[in-house]
């Protein structure tokens, strides 16, 4: 083979160039705010996460685990050898050779790559991304062939002038898609990237099998600081490895596939709204981007650069508010990007330095502030509900083994009949319990999704502070979004009244009485059972099992709809979402219940009283909705049946 | 929130001033951002086209500048609120005369009626007495402010308005009807500025041998709903009741309206 010299030359250029390009893409990752990482410790780390924790998210598609396994491994390898063999000229035939079984697993990887991309889903990006796995080919047999006279298959200098030029350019081609593009934005990016994102993630805790899913709390003295901004305005407002996390993305669309308010019209694709956070680090348009839009709106329009406000040109802010937080996208990313986080830190700007908080978002803020309750109910009324079941409360007792959090569903006359349900449970069960009443509060949930952490915190902190008076072991309730800001939100605040203490859902409280045998039931003898995971009960609390359970205790096969567990459709309750109420084509609660009376089920049973509101918004025909505890209450041995009828004669009287 | 067409330029040289108060949420009884005093701010926004630099738009209070609820005012997007500081026992109006005469306002804005205090709604009223101002109650918006001209829409019952051309300088009260106020962010109202200015002022009082009691509702006789079902049960707790209609009589004889009156008077158990 003729100039011996150029190889070497090319790969030194092309190192160095990637080497200039990594530099300056960790400069826009560090034009965003400092964050307490220990790097060293991330770095170490960051090798296992990639084998265990990106590797179980990715390997829930067998196909493109393998497929990744072998090119993006196949390719490191190659890289090192690379650099050994051809760079440097080590003279040594095992190298040779492992180059070359590298490179050929490479090429196998990349011929997968090469078939998915024969027949793409719509979810996953075109554009350069469909050169991608030409450009691993160019590489992997390009260098291949280059490699062979070093293993001594071929003598050296073998091959004519021909072969040298077209070896030199698919060369030039792919080290130019797989060592220059990686740090110069093209889609290798996600590799480089997306292995500091593993090292320096701002949620560490994620790792290992951990999860962490509460909101971090914002810095409110921000707020007496001229010039200082409360939440995201800017993308140089998101911490530092936020950013980062933003350039991992692949954009595989596993997000887009699994966001309800993608499916359901409305103007949110979380692929798009990563992609356009990238446009913003970066600075540009997104006129490049080529995959599916935010519904209802054209690609190309939009523009950013690190110091624009993010919501005047690049993101429409009723993508923001589309969001209902599900978390779906999040539990989906084999990246680890934290989309829900990036959501809410830029509603915060509009709600509290700008006041645009859609619809009746703004109204039920003031009602928040106002009386503690987002309808604006007089905050003494708060026990109008249970003003016939004898309640004990903490007031009166000072301690109790379970703190029952009602939660605002006090005030709505659906989820009443799911208070006194579980009620009934505890008194059947001889559960030394006792309530809050109005010293209860707002658990802030509503507040910090629609971007007041200032309300939220106050709450937070009122809160802990009537906790703080009283002895408990467990506080149960009957609310998932409550019940998370308890166990993962309030713990920020420096007060140790949840100290020890025990933070349930009333499935898994349930559950435990029932397993211990406190609680009899008959068999359940209707219609066919279907289970919807509540999203801040499954993906944000990592409960699925204690409901499942709880319906077979009665004798309940559940019919399990597709989507279900850590991949359960939101109700389209949360994130605030039924209030700023962000027009679409359907409604995410339609398209559940639609997942739900596919199974043939005649019954949803639910553990949140929000979900049942959304499920029973959907017109009939559609299965009934019911939370488990009042399922449970309808097949409680109760030794005092008659009680039971009248109770439920008073029900009808009221 | 849509602002209705109105000559900003004309408007850019006016000076308004919202007079704001403390107020109290109907259910909570906590203090607040008083929602006719915030619709007037509102209002004042809209006038001063959205120019709220502090220059034309005065947003004023009497009374305690440490009050923290004013800030939800500012929390609308202003830089400052003006604040007479004065002794919270003392009678307002004289001072807040003299602020406003000296400060050239050409429309001043209030709310009908304080949520909290008072409450008498007189405030508006003794104004315009001490400064010889006009006052147009209870606005619903105003129109254009042509050569010194307002054209003003007054809210009347039934979501009627009245059309009014008033000179300026005038004193205006925002009626509930006015359009809602703008939410209030937390940012802006914790960095506003406050504008504190001392001035003494007379205690009032008479006001000071008051006794101050929560009012007590009238007790109301339960209607009796015979329903069996809860569709029946919902109708009956959401239907409209019946005589709450009423009726403009425009047309009529002066006799035939005034009998109406007496004999709506009459029905309501106000005339016996
Ligand atoms: S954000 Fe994550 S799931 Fe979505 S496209 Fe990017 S890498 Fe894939
Ligand atoms: S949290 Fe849910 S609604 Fe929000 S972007 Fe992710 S998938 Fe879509």
């Amino acid at each position: 083979m003729s100039f011996e010299w150029l190889h070497p030359l090319l790969i030194a250029t092309a190192l160095v160039l990637a080497v200039i390009g990594a530099v300056r893409r960790v400069n826009l990752w560090r034009a965003g705010k400092p964050d307490r990482i220990n790097l060293i410790a991330g770095l170490m780390a960051m090798p296992g996460r990639y084998l265990h924790d990106l590797h179980d998210i990715v390997e829930r598609d067998k196909y493109m685990s393998k497929t990744h396994a072998a090119t993006g491994g196949g390719f490191v390898l190659s890289a090192l050898l690379i650099i050994l063999v051809h760079l440097l000229g080590f003279d040594n035939q095992i190298l040779a050779w492992a180059l070359l079984a590298a490179l050929a697993l490479m090429f196998v990887g990349a011929l997968f790559v090469f078939k998915r991309r024969l027949h793409p889903p719509s979810r996953i990006s075109k554009g350069p991304w469909m050169r991608l796995p030409k450009s691993l080919l160019a590489f992997a047999g390009a260098f291949f062939v280059l490699t062979l006279p070093a293993a001594g298959v071929l003598p050296d200098g073998s091959g004519g002038v021909l072969l040298t030029v077209i070896l030199t350019a698919l060369i030039i081609w792919g080290m130019g898609e797989l060592f220059f593009g990686m740090t110069w934005g093209g889609p290798m990016k996600h590799a480089f990237a997306g292995a500091l994102h593993l090292a320096f993630h701002r949620r560490q805790e994620r790792f290992g099998g951990g999860r962490s899913t509460g909101l971090k709390p914002v810095d409110l003295t921000l707020a007496k600081e001229i010039g200082g901004v409360l939440g995201v305005a800017k993308p140089t407002d998101f911490k530092w490895n936020q950013l980062l996390g933003f350039d991992a993305c692949v954009q595989c669309g596993k997000c887009e596939a699994m966001c309800p308010a993608f499916a359901a019209g409305q103007p949110l694709n979380p692929k798009k709204l990563i992609q356009d956070m990238v446009v913003g680090l970066a600075g540009g348009t997104d006129a490049n981007y080529a995959g599916s839009p935010y519904p209802g709106k054209e690609v190309g329009n939009a523009k950013g650069g690190p110091d624009h406000i993010i919501t005047d040109g690049l993101i429409d802010p009723e993508t923001l508010w589309s969001c209902t937080t599900c978390r779906a996208c999040v539990e989906e990313c084999p990246m680890m990007i934290e989309h829900v986080d990036a959501i809410v830190d830029m509603r915060r700007y509009l709600t509290m330095e700008r006041g645009k908080t859609p619809n009746k978002g703004a109204e039920v803020l003031d009602n928040i502030i106002a009386t503690d309750n987002p309808n604006g109910y007089a905050p003494a009324s708060r026990t109008n509900w249970a003003a016939d079941q004898n309640l004990p409360l903490m007031r009166d007792v000072k301690q109790a083994e379970v703190l029952f959090w009602v939660s605002d569903g006090a005030f709505d006359m659906r989820s009443q009949r799911i208070l006194r349900a579980f009620v009934k449970l505890l008194k059947a069960a001889n559960v030394d319990f006792a309530v809050l009443g109005d010293e209860e509060l707002d658990s802030g949930d509503v507040a910090r999704r629609l971007g007041d952490d200032a309300t939220f915190q106050s709450l937070a902190k009122r809160n802990l502070e009537v906790l703080s008076q009283y002895t408990f072991s467990k506080i149960v309730t009957t609310d998932p979004h409550a019940y998370h800001c308890l166990r993962n939100e309030y713990s920020d605040f420096g007060s140790d009244a949840l100290d020890g203490v025990e933070v349930l859902h009333h499935t898994t409280f349930l559950n435990q009485l029932v397993q211990l045998g406190r609680l009899k039931l008959n068999n359940f003898s209707g219609a066919k059972v279907t289970y919807h995971d509540p999203c801040y009960l499954g993906r944000y609390n990592g409960e699925y099992e204690a409901p499942r359970e709880l319906l077979r205790s009665m004798g309940i096969e559940i019919a399990e709809m597709e989507r279900s567990g850590f991949r359960s459709r939101c109700c389209g309750g949360g994130g605030g979402a039924p209030i700023t109420d962000i027009p679409g084509e359907r409604r995410i609660a339609d398209m559940r219940m639609e997942d739900a009376s596919s199974t043939g089920a005649e019954l949803v049973a639910v553990g949140c009283q929000q979900c049942t509101a959304m499920l029973e918004g959907v017109v009939e025909p559609r299965p009934e909705v019911k939370d488990i505890a009042e399922i449970l209450m309808d097949q409680l041995v109760d030794p005092s049946a008659e009680n039971s009828r009248q109770d439920r004669l008073a029900e009808e009287v009221h | 929130m849509q602002p209705n067409q109105f000559n900003v330029d004309a408007a850019n040289k006016l000076k308004i001033v919202s007079l704001v108060s403390v107020g109290k949420h109907p259910q909570s009884g906590r203090m607040r951002r008083a929602d006719q005093d915030s619709r007037a701010v509102e209002l004042g926004l809209k006038l001063t086209g959205d120019n709220h630099s502090g220059e034309s738009l005065v947003v004023l209070h009497a009374g305690d500048p440490g009050e923290p609820n004013l800030r939800s005012y500012a929390g609308m997007g202003l830089k400052s609120v003006r604040v007479l500081q004065l002794d919270p026992a003392a009678d307002a109006i004289l001072p807040l005369g003299q602020h406003l005469q000296q400060c050239g306002a050409d429309i001043v804005l209030t709310g009908v009626r304080a949520e909290s205090g008072e409450s008498s709604g007189m405030v508006p009223y003794q104004l315009a007495e001490k400064l010889g101002w006009p006052i147009v109650p209870r606005v619903a918006d105003i129109v254009s402010v042509k050569g010194g001209v307002a054209e003003v829409l007054q809210a009347l019952p039934r979501g009627q308005r009245r059309s009014v051309m008033v000179k300026l300088p005038f004193i205006a009260s925002v009626d509930s009807a006015a359009p809602e106020a703008r939410q209030s962010a937390f940012g802006p109202a914790s960095r506003a500025l406050m504008d504190i200015e001392v001035v003494s002022a007379s205690v009032d009082d008479v006001r000071q041998a008051w006794e101050e009691a929560a009012a007590r509702k009238r007790p109301k006789r339960l209607k009796v709903v015979k329903a069996k079902t809860a569709a029946e049960r919902f109708k009956a707790a959401t239907a409209k009741s019946q005589g709450d209609g009423g009726k403009v009589m425009k047309n009529e004889s002066a006799a035939e309206q005034a009998q109406a009156i007496f004999d709506l008077l009459k029905e309501e158990g106000v005339l016996r």
